[in-house]
Order: structure tokens, then sequence, then C-alpha cells
């Protein structure tokens, strides 16, 4: 029988922090602008030009740090790491090496094997680079220092996973902790998570550790797995062939499912990391952690005990609605203005999830308010509405965030209440469809829908359903 | 009346009292620079046009009342690794031969403020390495008392337009000893202030850790009055200091009854010469008449100042000119193939050699496994050597001493021998490390009729005991006078004048 393997995979968890401003200077960190509008001196590395800590990054650090049961270094620095490339303009990454901000923590995961923490070995922080434009047509590369000086953390975990589930568990743990801190959207596809994946095989039962590889590139949950399985398969393959793994770099290619070497340990650089002395070392003082430790919000897990105390819906409503924190807040926030907790989860569970899956968003991604989604509950609940036009609204409401109340007055959309236009209506049907009637009339209870059909058309579906029912049955 | 004699401060008051106009001051650099100016070359860029500009304007508003600060209408010249909006900015280094950037450092905006008017950027050696301005990639500036010796440096362009007369106060950088030392080796004054009390925003760096910017004049009141001026906290600069006492002029008093003045023997062992030993002996002199306590005492570590120095300055130099790349600004080289090829070929040809040497000394090292043996050993020292200065100024409230072992050396000396070269900066380097206040002003001549610098240092934060001590052996003195007052004293090269 062939050997048994085991993987051991740890993580380096790259999170652009959510900001307004850069992390040494004040240009904004918004997404999108045209090239090199959001840089300044500092972030374009200019001759005599100094960085400034924004003290934003340190507190959602810290923040990330105390969520992840981490130490918080209370005298930290920053170190220059040496470089040359375009999109770094000074030729070095402000990050940090020896004294990071928080160390020795973990995360206790979930997965079919049971529980079980993955450690922390330290988080720090760092700025980002710009982005190389290679021009083919003009033969050129040209570079946009907008991204550059975005702040991030870093964390790396300890090799204590042994599975893509354990890895995938271990990325959505963090994520959510890190969307309910509001230290970041956590985007994959939009780089604001990034996973270095470091993996090693060994025979099962083993005591030291394989030869590990870093993969690189990975942009999604999907990639991450593909990548550890296509790994592990490839170091296995080597090690029953005799051979051995080589210390490397890798990227991964999810369209060609496989990854090819980008530089081996031997080429590995010399980044002459030292402390950068145009930053002044950060003191936490008590005062400020014990700030930042009374702003850390209520977690899932909490979250979820008081739903069950305090909303009557469903357990499967409430793990769904608190594994996004954006989910949860507009729950709770529609619930205190609508009071209806079991309609605010329907709205949340059917509608808003169906359309996320169809349009291929995040919950992060929702922009409808909870005034707005209140209103619409308002208007079913006084049935000026009937179900079909709310569901027309709710659309409206999740593409553009408009005010449904002012929507269905504008569109006139009000289900018509006056019973003597809806008697008028009923009668024209009746009369226009004697076939129907007799049918109905013979007994055939269904020939009801099809004329509760037609009047709902004439009425151009602002009639309630019940009442057209009624006024049917009493003039036949 | 002659305005080149004037002070800053001198001119700034006749300014003010309308007695002289910010043109007339203009004109009177102009002529001066049109008489030296090709002898000892002291500037990189003088832009006349956008000076004369800028000088209406001054004037304009001196008129209608909106500048009345200390400096207003004085012309005043910036050393060239202080960047000014607009205006080429090279550190005296080809690979910046094109740079004009996009902002003024903090220090030249507070000096504007102030109401004076930059007239030039002064030379230097490339990225303030150096200590003769003859590693410029410009030419050497000369020095106004013989113009066959050096000026000193780094700050040597702005110390030898100083003494030279071709503009009324400089303001220069201090890494090492490169404000304090060409101002000893120009017969002019130069202070160091304090780590912190002015933004290095917009200073290219050299040594982060160890840069400061401060003035250089024609006497110890015009260094006030510009440290005054330029003193500023900045949020720009994480490592600048908010102070409360930067009023430097109210020290401007001739009081030293019983200050203590320390001596340290270990600065007066072999290597000094003996010259200056004898002048800057007798300026302590001079001051223990005044009602000082001088002393002797030992302040230990001397001998390690210097290579600590330059482990750290060069380990940090190493990393900060790895923006000089030919990517986003500065000189790119013409022919290569492939990035790599274009940075190594870009840095060959842009850097001269002694920036390149502390290129190679800092990477080494900061480079892995060298890291702990020297980077990190060097901070040590520099950590034992504050501790030093800590003990001393427990017991004095000023250090005195020489600025440099020797008077300014004859040009093309000094760059055949660079670790020489080095440990003429044994006397200036500990108060870089130790981040301490200093001033350098002349206290005699030697031999050959050369100045000698006197250097007083303060603890930290303490410029006011360092003015105050230099002001009065300053008043004590009497009038040192100027390359151009003693007849015969300007040593004029064979088919060299000016």
């Amino acid at each position: 029988m062939a050997k048994q393997y085991e993987t051991v995979i740890g993580l380096e968890v790259h999170v652009e922090l959510a900001t307004k401003t850069k992390i040494f200077c004040g240009c904004s960190t918004a997404f999108g602008g045209a090239p090199n509008t959001h840089t300044c001196p500092v972030c374009t590395g200019m001759p005599g030009s100094l960085p400034v800590l924004n003290k934003k990054v340190l507190e959602y650090a810290v923040a990330v740090g105390l969520a992840t049961n981490c130490t918080i270094t209370r005298y930290c620095k920053f170190d220059r790491k040496n470089y040359f490339y375009p999109d770094n303009p000074q030729n070095y990454q402000i990050s940090q090496l020896y004294l990071p901000i928080c160390r020795d923590g973990g995360v206790e995961i979930e997965t079919a094997a049971g529980k079980k923490t993955v450690g922390i070995h330290e988080i720090h922080m760092e700025e980002d680079a710009g982005k190389l434009i290679h021009d083919e047509w003009e033969d050129c590369s040209l570079v946009d220092y907008n991204r550059s000086g975005v702040p991030l953390i870093e964390i790396v975990s300890e090799p204590d996973m042994r599975s893509a589930e354990e890895v995938i568990a271990y990325l959505e743990k963090l994520r959510m902790m890190i969307q309910y801190l509001g230290a970041s959207d956590c985007k994959l596809q939009e780089g604001s998570m990034r996973a270095d994946v470091n993996l090693s095989v060994r025979e099962a039962g083993a005591a030291g550790f394989g030869t590990r590889t870093e993969m690189k590139n990975l942009n999604s949950f999907r990639a991450i797995t593909n990548a550890i399985e296509g790994e592990r398969e490839r170091q296995i393959e080597l090690l029953e062939a005799g051979k051995k793994v080589v210390q490397e770099t890798r990227r991964w290619d999810d369209a060609k499912g496989e990854s090819y070497a980008m530089r081996s340990k031997e080429d590995a650089q010399d980044y002459r990391y030292f402390p950068d002395p145009d930053l002044v070392p950060v003191a936490v003082s008590d005062e400020w952690l014990a700030q930042i430790k009374a702003a850390q919000p209520e977690f899932r897990t909490e979250k979820m005990a008081r739903y069950q105390a305090e909303y009557d819906i469903p357990d499967y409503d409430i793990e769904i609605i608190t594994a996004s924190k954006r989910m949860a807040d507009l729950f709770e926030e529609t619930v205190k203005l609508c009071g209806q907790p079991k309609k605010v989860s329907n709205w949340l569970m059917g509608e808003t999830l169906r359309l996320l899956k169809e349009k291929g968003m995040e919950p992060e991604d929702i922009r409808f308010s909870p005034e707005h989604l209140a209103g619409l509950i308002r208007l079913t609940d006084e049935k000026a509405i009937n179900s079909t036009v709310a569901k027309e609204v709710f659309e409206m409401m999740f593409e553009e965030d408009i005010d449904p109340e002012k929507y269905v007055e504008e569109k006139g959309l009000k289900t018509v209440s006056d019973e003597g236009a809806l008697r008028r209506a009923v009668e024209d049907v009746i009369s226009a469809n004697p076939k129907s009637v007799e049918d109905y009339r013979n007994g055939k209870e269904k020939a009801i829908g099809f004329l509760v059909g037609q009047t709902m058309k004439a009425m151009k579906g602002k009639a309630e359903p019940g009442m057209v029912n009624r006024l049917l049955k009493e003039l036949l | 009346m002659d305005l080149r004699k004037l002070t800053a401060a001198g001119l700034a008051a006749k300014i003010k009292a309308k007695e002289v106009s910010v043109m007339q001051a203009v004109q009177t650099v102009f002529d001066v620079m049109e008489e030296w100016e090709g002898l000892y070359h002291c500037y990189v860029t003088v832009d006349r046009e956008a000076v004369l500009r800028k000088a209406e304007e001054i004037q304009r508003c001196i008129g209608s009342g909106e500048l009345t600060g200390p400096l207003a209408g004085v012309p005043v010249a910036v050393k060239d690794n202080l960047c000014t909006k607009g205006l080429l900015t090279t550190c005296s280094s080809k690979i910046l031969g094109n740079f004009i950037p996009t902002y003024t450092a903090e220090a030249v905006r507070n000096l504007e403020k102030a109401g004076a008017l930059v007239i030039g950027k002064t030379n230097m050696d490339e990225f303030a390495m150096g200590s003769t301005t003859e590693t410029s990639a410009y030419g050497v500036t000369r020095n106004p008392w013989d113009a066959d010796r050096v000026p000193g440096g780094s700050s040597g362009g702005s110390a030898a337009a100083v003494a030279a007369e071709e503009c009324f106060a400089a303001l220069g950088s201090d890494t090492g000893g490169s404000i304090r030392q060409p101002a000893s080796f120009c017969g002019v004054v130069g202070m160091k202030p304090t780590y912190g009390t002015v933004s290095r925003y917009g200073l290219i760096a050299y040594g982060s850790s160890l840069d400061q910017i401060g003035p250089i004049a024609k006497d110890v009141t015009d260094c006030a009055v510009l440290l005054e001026a330029i003193a500023s906290h900045d949020e720009k600069d994480s490592t600048s200091v908010p102070r409360k006492d930067t009023d430097f002029t109210s020290a401007l008093t001739e009081d030293v009854q019983g200050m203590r003045i320390g001596i340290p023997r270990d600065y007066f062992g072999s290597g000094l010469d003996a010259d200056v030993a004898e002048a800057v002996r007798g300026a302590a002199g001079v001051l223990a008449e005044k009602g000082a306590v001088v002393e002797e005492f030992d302040l230990s570590l001397v001998e390690y100042a210097v290579p600590a120095y330059y482990t750290i300055a060069a380990a940090e130099a190493s990393s900060n000119l790895e923006r000089f790349d030919g990517i986003k600004y500065g000189y790119r080289t013409g022919e290569y193939a492939g990035l790599h090829h274009m940075y190594k070929k870009s840095r060959s040809e842009g850097f001269g050699a002694e920036v390149k040497r502390r290129i190679m000394l800092g990477s080494f090292v900061l480079s892995s496994g060298y890291y702990d043996a020297y980077y990190l050993k060097a901070l040590k020292v520099k950590a034992l050597i504050k501790k030093a200065f800590d003990r001393a100024f427990s017991n004095y409230d000023l250090i005195l001493g020489p600025v440099a072992p020797t008077t300014a050396p004859k040009l093309g000396e000094s760059l055949t021998d660079p670790v020489k070269m080095y440990l003429g900066d044994i006397y200036t380097i500990a108060v870089n490390l130790a981040g301490l206040p200093a001033v350098s002003l002349p206290c005699g001549k030697d031999a050959a009729g050369l100045p000698v610098g006197l250097q007083l240092i303060g603890d930290c934060f303490q410029e006011k005991t360092v003015i105050r001590a230099a002001y009065t052996y300053e008043k004590a003195r009497g009038e040192f006078g100027t390359p151009f007052a003693e007849s015969g004293s300007v040593t004029v090269p064979e088919g060299k004048e000016g």
C-alpha cells in the first residue's frame, strides 16, 4: 500500500485596511481613480518627503490582534525592507520585522473533523505598492501610484492547518472577524484580502516538517482549494519518484489548474531590513488599548446567542444573517424601525439572497438602507401594495436604493382600495368572459382563478387578490 | 555705507527703516557674485530673474505692511539639498541634475515666512557626503580666506557664500558636522540645533536619524534670528519635536556668570593641531574671565564616535538613496537592456565615487549575517555616547572644544585618504549621535592666517545656553574680520583672478 501523507499548511494573509487615507500620507485610498491622481510627494517617494503614521491603521491592527487573541506589542517600530522594483517608489517598503504590532494569537475553526485552534504567529503593518501597467502597443511600462501607501496588515499563521477545508474555515473566520471590526471589506476578488499558501507534505506520523513551497496569486476560495490540492499532489509525486521538493515561490494559474516556479530560495534577496529612522517608535498606552478593547464589536457567536433570545426567527436564518456583519447590521436596524423580525428576516433570506446570488454580489455590496426596507414592509402591512408589486419595488430598491413609498406613489402602484372601481372592473370581466362564468356556475371552482387573473390584469396588478376573490364570488 | 558688511539682522533693520531697498540688497549680492563667484563657486543655481521678481514682490509686501518678519527682504542662500518649489535642487549630484521639486522644504518655507529672499542654491558635497565640498558633481567651492583651500563640507557652499559676502546668511544641514566644520574653516558662525527642532520635511535625506538643518551666518545674533525663524513643530515630520522655547534671540545676552563649562581632555590628544588647540584654550580663558567656571574632564568613548557614525549614516544613506533609480525623476542612462541594467547603469553613472563608497559600506553593514556585528553594535555605541554626554551634562552646562583638528586643508589633499578625512569629523560627530545642539564660531587664526573654530555643545534643548555663551564670547572677542577686511589675506591663485 502507498505511503500515507499529511499536508502541513501555514498562511500569510494580507488584508487591506478600510482607512479613508493612506498609511503614511493624507492621500485617498479610494479605488479606481485616474492613474496617479491619489498621490503626493510622500507616496511617490519624492526626495525629501517623509512618512507620518496614520493612527487609524494602528488602531485597526490592534483591534484585529485583540480579536485574534494576540499579545499586543506595546512599543513597536517600523522597518524598511529594501528591494528595487518600479512599483515601489522609494525602492524600500515600510513594514515591520523586528517588533510587529501583534504576536502569538490564534483563532478557533470548525470543520467536519471538529474544532481546532489555528495559531497566529504575528500580525504586522505595512504599505502596499503601486501598480505596473505594461503597454504592449507603445512597448513601455507605466506606473500608477494610487495604491502605493494603501495600508495593509499581514497575518502570519503557524503551520497548523492540514487540509484545504481547514484553510477555508480559517480564512472565513478571519474574514468575518475583520468585517465585524469594520477594519476591511476583505474581498478576495478585488484583492482587499490576499492569501499566500505555505505548504509541505510529510509522511503521516513524522515529527519534522517537509520542505515547503509558497503559492501566490490565489484570488478566490476556489483557487485556494485547487492550489492546495494541486500542490499536495505535485509534492507527493516528487517524493514518490525519489525526488526532492525545492523551497521556492510558485505562482498559481487557476485557468490552467497548475503552478509554476517564480523564484527559488537561492535567488532570495537580502532585504537588508533595518528600523526606519523617519518614523518614531509607537507606544500603545494602557488607556488607548483599553479604549480599543471596549470598542470591540459583538462577534458572531455572541450575536447568534442574542438573536436566539431576542428574536423569534429560525436558527437557520440566524446562522445566515450573522455570517455577514453587513447583513446582521441591516437586520437589526430594520427591526428597530419596524419591529417585525420575521418579516425582515424573510426579505433578507428570500429576495436579498436570491438577488445577491443572481448578480454575483457579496452582502457587503448591499446598497439599500434599513429605512427603505422598513418602508417597504410598512407598505405591505398596510396592504397598500400586494406581494407581486412588493417584489418589483424591492428589486428597484436593491438596484438603486429608491425610497419605496415615494416610488409606489410616483409610479401609481398602490392597490386600488376603492371598492366601487374594483366592482366595476369585476363586472366588466364577468360580462366579457361568459364561458368561464358558466364553467364556474357549473361547479368548476378553478375557473374563478382565471377570472381573478383577468381582473388583476385589468387593474394593472394594483388590486388586492383577496378582495377581488370576494367580489367575484359575491357577484357570481 | 557698504551694504556688504551688514549682518542679516543689520540689513533687515535698514530695510525696515526704508534706508535700504530690497532691490539694493539683491544688487549688492549680485555685484559680489559678479566679482567673486567665478573664483569661489559657492552656488550651483542662481535664478536671477526669479530673484528680481521676488525682490519686487517682497518690497511691495514690506511697503504695504503685510510683511514685517525679522528677515524681511534679506537675501539668504540655501544649501542645494533643501527642496525649493520650481527651482533646481541637485544635492550637487549628477543623478538629480534635472530635478525640480514640486514643493518647498518646511525650513525654507519658514525662512520665507520670516521675509527672507532665497537668492540661490549653494554647492555641497554630493548628497552631503564629504568634508570638503570636493565631491560635488558641479565643481569645487574655494575657501574665501585662501582660494587654494577647501571651504570644508558638506555645507561648504553656504559657509563660503557667507564668508565671501555673496549672501547675508545661509542654511546648511549637519549630519556629522556639515554646518560647524565649514563654518569653522570659513571664519563664520554655524549652528546645529537639537535633533527634531527644525523640520526635515523637504531636506533630501542622507542619514535621517542624524540630519538637522541649521543656520550659517556672520555672527551669533544672525544665527539666533535664523534659527528662531526656521524652528517649528511640523506634523509632516514625525521626528519633529513640539517646543515652546524657540525664542532663541532672547538668549542674546552677555552673561556666563557661574556657567559651568567642561572641556573634554580627550579632545586635546594627538592629532589636534597646536594652533587650533591654542586658539580654543584661549577662548575658554575668555569665558572664564567673563565669570564661567571652566574645568577639564574625561568625556570617554571619543574614539568610537567616528566608526559608529560611518556605520549608521552609511546604512541609512544606502536605503535613503535607493529612490534615485532613474524611473521617476533625475538622471536615466541613455541606453540599457532591461530594467535591472537601467538601474545599474543610471546609478553607476549618476552617483560619484564617495556616494558609491558609502552606499556599498551601508549595504554591507545591513546585509544579513553582518547586521548584528556592525549596525546593531553601532546603535549600541550611539546609546553609550549619549549616556557619556548625559553624565557630562549632569556636571556642566556646556562642553567646549575644537570643531576640527586642523584649519582648512588644501584642495585635493583629503579625498585620497577617506579614512583620514573621516577622522577629521571626530569632534563634531558625537554631537549628532547624541542629538545635541552645538555652535561653531571663529576664535582665532593659525599661523597661515586661516580661521579656527570654537565649538560649544549644549545638552538637548539647551540652545539658549549655547547662544548665551557664544554671544558673550563673541562680544569679548570683538570683530573677527572677513577675508576682505585685512588686505593681503585674500590669496588668489595665479590665472584665477576673480
